[in-house]
């Protein structure tokens, strides 16, 4: 790592981990490409999101305290996930709340940690990428991300340099896919109807691919379509940004 | 309203197959919010509103008693009477005795989600008393013998056929040959039978938006008016309000009535903003004899200074309930209280009990909207999960999800054993998925698979093929 690159931590998520590596390849060739230098510590798991939303602080903190030891040591924190970057971000220092030590670094990781187009673009000042993709696109704005984190014009704004590809928007980008962690499983069948919700917005823009920056959201919503028999594809914008979309087939389908 | 809240998953099964549900919960969800949206463009300073709302909120319930002291004196100084009800047995109790004292029979009523919370008209009724609906939507549910299922437009659910149906069986004298296919001639027909009750009503009781402590004046907004005949022509006028809707001023009222309007409706003013301000005075042309205002706390006070405090500041817009993704799938009946949506979600618990509506702060996918629009900024997320953690501590989880979740962390806690195991188990799904890229069925039945596909993972986790391209670690 030269001096002049900016030693980032990555916090890969668990979805990320366990189902679609290649989002977390693409993260790291965008942060390369734009001067960084990527690490990423093995000791990491979940940010603690479920536990805390169940009402388990108990346990979320305990997830909280290894993420807090294992990423204090950047410059800057990046997760490939809005939801878990506002985890982080807003909600670590809110469960410190009343343990003034761990507070003080909870605030210190908290400002240093980014979601990755926030990062790109904000930190980073990236305003183009070389990637092409010869589609339509619609983009679904995940609700942490949007609401906590402020993510609106980044993702647009860089997708607007991916050649070929053209953007429509759906009537209801912002709002909610249904998935909402593990109220999906608890409330299947009122989830579910969001999403189809959901599903049918996206349709309507007449779009080739669902694009998002939350992989939880995109596989339920790609589960859903799947389950529908829909053939638009749905995919993480850091395949398509890092121009890796030849590298895995679209979510919940096939290699065709 | 009788609590059903316990049931909540079964009534939202219920309500997602009724399509005339579903029809109704189609409009609402681009109804109001589209309004909204087009009263918020006009008003350039609409988000500076918010803010002063949310701080005379905020004023007002730091020096609740003071204000609600004020009322009370200017109150008795303009010749009314104030009553507080601790519970909602105490509060039927107060009504019911001054529609005695005075031999009354009829009564007509204004909406009011008090009255509603005390399930005031119930209660006249075993006493032999004649209550009437006098809002078109709350008159249709009395017909029809419901509750309501949305706060400011309470039969939502209902569609037109609906109406003409509860008139025919309960209009004896509607000629069976009237046309009442448009909704004028509904109209109409529920004017001509409501007139009748107005002149004939002894009391008429109405709910409160606010309560003025520098004036002692009680506020209700209504788009029909009928708020206004009901409480002018009877001899006696009854107020049902609650601890928080009291406001120091009248320059509050009006900044709270800037934000409320726009916020549920999308109209710059409700079309009647009503004051009310003691009995008839000796050169007023009209008014009621007695002017009475019952309080209601029923579990308020215990909100105070708690996790749930800043619930206090709602103002009852409905905007939450509007632009919430459950209830627009849902309706409002399937929430089992008089309070749906994001807000009931919240409320409910604390005035009836968390172990009464377990699934009530679950109902919710967190998305943040209800926060978004609410018009005095509750943070109602933050207090969903304040309900969460407290099922969390105090017991009332589901134990299969008490255990997913412990074992979870478990794993989560142990990084080692995590990603070896978790190595395995990617690489069977991503075989199981291989072809088709998605999984159709687990062996264990689950709320995933029961409606989508499970999108197979790639095969090696990410920190495996890190570790074989050897990336850079800590
Ligand atoms: S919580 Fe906010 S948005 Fe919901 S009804 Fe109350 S004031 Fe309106």
């Amino acid at each position: 790592m030269s001096e002049n690159e900016k030693n980032v931590g990555l916090f890969v998520t668990c979805l990320v981990d366990l189902f679609r590596p290649t989002v977390a390849f693409a993260a790291v060739k965008l942060m390369e490409d734009a001067g960084c230098s990527i690490c990423v510590p093995e000791r990491q798991t979940c940010c603690g999101q479920p536990a805390y939303n169940s009402g388990d602080n108990e346990d979320a903190k305990a997830m909280a305290q290894m993420v807090i030891e294992e990423f204090e040591q950047f410059d800057y924190v990046v997760a490939p996930s809005g939801s878990c970057a506002a985890m982080i971000r807003v909600h670590y220092p809110e469960l410190f709340a009343d343990c003034p030590d761990w507070l003080t670094r909870a605030q210190n990781l908290s400002t240093k940690t980014y979601e990755l187009l926030t990062f790109l673009s904000d930190v980073l000042h990236v305003d183009k990428v070389e990637a092409a993709l010869d589609r339509t696109a619609t983009y679904h704005d995940s609700c942490s991300g949007l609401r906590e984190l402020g993510i609106k014009q980044q993702p647009r704004k860089l997708l607007d340099s991916v050649e070929g590809l053209e953007l429509v928007e759906a009537e209801q980008a912002e709002r909610c896919c249904g998935f909402g962690g593990t109220f999906c499983l608890k409330f299947s069948d009122i989830s579910s109807r969001i999403t189809d919700d959901k599903c049918d917005d996206l349709l309507k823009t007449g779009a080739q691919t669902v694009l998002g920056g939350d992989l939880g959201c995109l596989m339920n919503i790609a589960g859903r379509m799947t389950r529908r028999g829909e053939t638009v594809e749905v995919r993480h914008i850091a395949e398509v940004l890092a121009d890796m979309c030849d590298e895995v087939p679209p979510i919940s389908q096939g290699k065709g | 309203m009788k609590l059903n809240a316990h049931n909540f998953k079964e009534n939202a099964k219920k309500a997602l197959k009724d399509n005339d549900l579903q029809a109704s919960l189609q409009k609402l969800g681009t109804g109001f919010p589209l309004k909204r949206l087009a009263a918020m463009e006009r008003l350039p300073e609409f988000e500076d509103l918010r803010d002063q709302a949310r701080d005379i909120k905020d004023h007002t319930l730091r020096h609740l008693d003071f204000y609600l002291e004020q009322f009370e004196s200017r109150v008795v100084e303009t010749g009314g009477k104030v009553h507080w009800a601790r519970d909602i047995k105490d509060g039927r109790k107060i009504v019911y005795e001054i529609c005695e004292a005075v031999g009354a029979k009829t009564i007509t009523k204004g909406k009011s989600m008090i009255g509603e919370e005390m399930a005031i008209n119930e209660y006249l009724e075993e006493k032999g008393l004649i209550p009437i609906e006098t809002d078109l939507g709350e008159y249709i549910i009395q017909l029809r013998n419901e509750p309501p299922s949305h706060i400011i437009a309470p039969a939502i659910h209902l569609r037109k056929s609906h109406v003409e149906e509860a008139f025919r069986k309960t209009h004896t004298e509607l000629p069976k040959d009237r046309n009442l296919d448009a909704p004028e001639d509904l109209l109409v027909e529920a004017r001509t039978m409501l007139r009748k009750k107005f002149i004939a009503a002894d009391v008429g009781i109405t709910g409160a938006n606010f309560m003025v402590a520098e004036t002692g004046s009680t506020v209700i907004v209504t788009n029909e008016g009928n708020g206004d005949l009901t409480q002018t022509l009877p001899r006696i006028h009854i107020v049902l309000c609650s601890i928080e809707k009291v406001v120091p001023t009248l320059e509050d009222c009006t900044t709270l009535l800037r934000v409320l309007a726009r916020s549920a409706t999308g109209q710059e003013q409700s079309v009647y903003t009503t004051f009310s301000t003691g009995p008839r005075g000796e050169t007023d042309p009209d008014g009621p004899d007695e002017f009475h205002v019952v309080i209601l706390d029923n579990g308020r006070s215990r909100m105070l200074g708690h996790d749930t405090h800043d619930m206090l500041r709602c103002i009852r817009c409905s905007a939450c309930i509007n632009h919430c993704p459950v209830y627009q799938s849902v309706g409002g009946h399937a929430y089992g209280s008089i309070y749906p949506g994001p807000m009931g979600s919240v409320l409910t618990p604390a005035l009836y009990g968390l172990e009464k509506s377990c699934d009530l702060p679950n109902a919710s996918t967190m998305c943040g909207k209800c926060e978004e629009v609410c018009p005095v900024r509750i943070p109602i997320p933050k207090m969903l999960r304040s309900w969460r953690k407290k099922q969390w501590e105090d017991g009332p989880v589901p134990t299969m999800q008490r255990l997913a979740m412990t074992w979870w962390a478990w794993w989560a806690l142990r990084p080692k054993l995590y990603h070896r195991v978790a190595g395995w188990k990617m690489r069977i799904m991503g075989f199981m998925g291989r072809k088709s890229g998605h999984i159709k069925a687990f062996p264990l039945k689950n709320g995933w698979t029961e409606n989508r596909d499970f999108p197979a993972p790639e095969g090696k986790t990410f920190q495996q093929r890190w570790s074989e391209k050897g990336g850079r670690r800590t």
